[in-house]
């Protein structure tokens, strides 16, 4: 599956349109790690914690967007946008959507 | 008398925490941005989306990096204060930027990891995360992420 954030393809031409597809997680930390950087929030710096759970789910909502788009017979996501929202204390949700095609 | 000023000597303590294990962590930071950078200098970076002829392109790919940087103690402290007159917010200035940059950094890292020479329409979102997120007033950590479409030549 070619994932791009580009309008097409470079390098190739698409022949078939098949619409949005869309990939989304609901993720929070446990306790624990929460502790953690609200310690780390005393000195400031890098949050490796959440650095790596943000990343961890923005990889889980392309999965899940590329299944969907599997699913249509799609062999590309053009025009990924990625979004992220806080929606209760200590979750935040990672949103990813793109148009999926058929390319030659 | 020592405990009656407990909660102004923990007070006084994190205040200092802050301020120096802060202000020497964003030293180093700066310091290791810089370096990458300079070492990372070859690698385009293109907000365009850029059109190629065909034939050129041997493969695209979606590239993307990410950090999650938060503020010390001292500085929210400065940024509260700031509030109360306005202006320019240094602080929160220097926070953002770092997080960016590192951000792109990271986005080239991997880039160069999977063999690309460039990267085109390169996209930067900010969003405030953790905790504190949904309360008012109060900027606990912002992530940075930084993606984009590397492409990798025919030569």
């Amino acid at each position: 599956m070619i994932m791009t954030n580009v309008n097409t393809v470079p390098g190739k031409k698409i022949v078939e349109h098949f619409g949005i597809v869309q990939g989304s997680t609901v993720r929070a930390k446990h306790v624990g790690r929460d502790f953690m950087a609200s310690l780390k929030n005393l000195v400031g710096g890098e949050l490796k914690g959440y650095t790596e759970l943000l990343q961890d789910s923005r990889k889980e909502a392309m999965q899940r967007m590329e299944e969907q788009a599997r699913q249509m017979g799609a062999n590309a996501v053009v025009n990924i946008r990625f979004a992220t929202s806080s929606v209760a204390q200590g979750a935040a949700e990672l949103f990813a959507y793109g148009t999926a095609v058929r390319v030659e | 008398m020592f405990l009656q000023n407990f909660n102004l000597i923990i007070f006084i303590v994190l205040i200092i925490l802050g301020y120096s294990a802060g202000s020497l962590a964003e030293k180093r930071h700066y310091r290791s941005i810089i370096k990458r950078e300079r070492q990372l200098l070859k690698m385009a970076v293109v907000t365009a989306e850029g059109s190629f002829p065909p034939g050129h392109v041997k493969s695209s790919t979606l590239v993307s990096g990410s950090a999650v940087i938060s503020i010390d103690y001292f500085k929210r402290l400065l940024a509260i204060l700031r509030n109360i007159f306005g202006g320019r917010v240094k602080s929160y200035e220097s926070l953002i930027d770092r997080a960016r940059r590192e951000a792109i950094l990271r986005m080239k890292e991997s880039a160069r990891k999977q063999g690309a020479d460039m990267v085109i329409n390169m996209r930067l979102e900010t969003s405030t995360i953790g905790r504190n997120a949904n309360r008012r007033n109060s900027v606990g950590s912002v992530e940075a992420i930084a993606y984009g479409t590397a492409i990798i030549r025919n030569n």
